[in-house]
This record gives C-alpha cells, structure tokens and sequence, in this order.
C-alpha cells in the first residue's frame, strides 16, 4: 500500500480537473460526466481514508454514493432527453427560460 | 514494483481524465471516463477493497456509462462546433486551480478526527471484503441501506414520468 498522501493528491487533482470541465463546457452531457469525475474523485478519498483508519464506514458511504449516482443518472438522463425534445439542442446556454 | 505501477495508473488515470474534458466528440469523452473509472477500480484493488473495485466496474463502467453513450447516440449529437470562449477557460481554469489548491492544503493539513476501526488488510484477506462489507451494511447501517431502496424506487418513478410524451 501507497502512503495515504499520494491517493489524496490523485483524488484532489481528479476533482479539480472535473470542476474544470464543469466550468468550462457547454454541452450539458459532458458537463454530467465531469460531475461523475468529481463523485468518484470524492469516493478515492473514502476509500484512502477507510483504509488508513481501519473503519469500513468510508465504504459503506462509497456504496451510498455510487447509489445516488445511479439514481442521478437516470433521471438526469432523461431531464436531459426532455430539454433535446423541446429545443433540439444540449447547449447549456439554450436553457435561458429563466435569464433575466 | 508497486510505486512504479502505482505512477502508471496515476498517469493514465490524469490523462484521460483531462481527455474528458478536453475532447470535442461526446462519445470520446465517455470513454476516456471509462478509463478513468477503472483506474479509480484499479486503485481500489491496491487499497484492499475488491468488493468497491468490482462495484466501481460494473455500476459506473457499466450501468452509468452504457447509459450516457446509449443517451449520447440516440440524441445523436455531433461534434459540438460551437465558437470558443478563451475568457470562460481561462476563468474555469482559475477556478479549478485555486479549487486544487484548497483541497491540498485542507487533505494536508487537517487529521482525519474518525476512531480508527480494527480492519487490517490481513483481516480482509483473511475473511473476505465483501463479508466485512456485508456485515457492517446490514448491522450498522441497515436503516440507509432500506432509505436508499425508496430513493431508487424514487429515481425509476422520476425516469419514467420525465420520459412521457407530455410532461
């Protein structure tokens, strides 16, 4: 096993790499996957963390979580095929019904 | 031996985590994720875990991505040609380095304040992770386990209402 530094450092670098692509792109798919980059960032320091300390909690926490983005995915996905069928489009700029 | 093949997983896992944001064709973008998910299965493994590696490649490299790519070619999208905006990068950008910046100094800085838990590696090759893993689920955390059974029937019944022909 790694010393527990080098896993945080990876896990840092991945989070921040997906708040980037959330930041930075436009389409709404590509935005979704970055959210799913910065989760699974987040369950690497779970699980570095478990194992440190010994306590399996982290990973019950990492099922949870791998749960609710099963459940965010699908209804997500659909929000997302919703949008497509009323503007023919998956720019997040195209959402501007509530712009003021 | 493991250093080194820990510096590869990490190598592959950055770059391709960088091609997901990076690349212009949605598809591309699902498989570099795809990539990375199964670094992330990988680095599981090394920290003792199986059971979240196995869980890792089948929920998210499979469930959620086959999901993504099936979205992604039945709305057919093409390779977005929309104009770039180098004034939104270079703020995101920012943004995402002050954002590495604070989570390295908080995961530094800070001791983690948990009770330290009796599992050893030796004791998960010994019994099994998923004994350990099972045991603790439907022990200690029975109740959010039975919660997160209403939160899927929740997430099937929103699919299905937001996949009518009238909402």
């Amino acid at each position: 096993m790694e010393n527990l530094n080098s896993y945080l450092i990876v896990s840092a670098v991945l989070f921040s790499i997906g708040t980037i692509g959330v930041l930075t792109r436009k389409n709404v798919i590509v935005m979704f996957m970055c959210v799913e980059l910065m989760l699974n960032a987040v369950n690497l320091t779970f699980i570095a963390y478990s194992r440190y300390l010994g306590n399996l909690d982290g990973q019950i926490f990492v099922f949870f979580i791998m749960t609710v983005a099963a459940a965010e995915a699908a209804v997500g996905l659909a929000l997302i095929i919703a949008f497509f069928n009323n503007k023919e489009s998956v720019d997040v700029a195209d959402a501007n019904l509530m712009k003021w | 031996m493991e250093t080194i093949f820990f510096l590869i997983i990490t190598l592959v896992a950055i770059v391709s985590a960088i091609l997901v944001i990076t690349c212009k064709n949605p598809i591309n973008n699902a498989l570099a994720l795809i990539l990375t998910f199964f670094c992330l299965a990988t680095y599981y493994v090394m920290l003792d875990a199986p059971f979240m590696a196995a869980i890792q490649v089948m929920v998210y490299a499979g469930a959620i991505m086959v999901l993504m790519v099936f979205t992604i070619m039945l709305l057919n999208i093409r390779v977005d040609a929309t104009k770039k905006h180098s004034h939104k990068l270079i703020i995101g950008s920012i943004i995402g380095f002050f954002t590495f910046v604070n989570l390295a100094f908080v995961l530094f800085r800070s001791r983690p304040a948990l009770p330290t838990g009796p599992y050893t590696g030796e004791m998960m090759k010994e019994l099994g992770h998923t004994e350990l893993i099972g045991r603790e689920l439907f022990t200690t955390f029975l109740l959010p386990f039975e919660v997160t059974s209403i939160l899927l029937l929740a997430a099937i019944v929103g699919a299905v209402i937001l996949a009518k022909k009238k909402i």
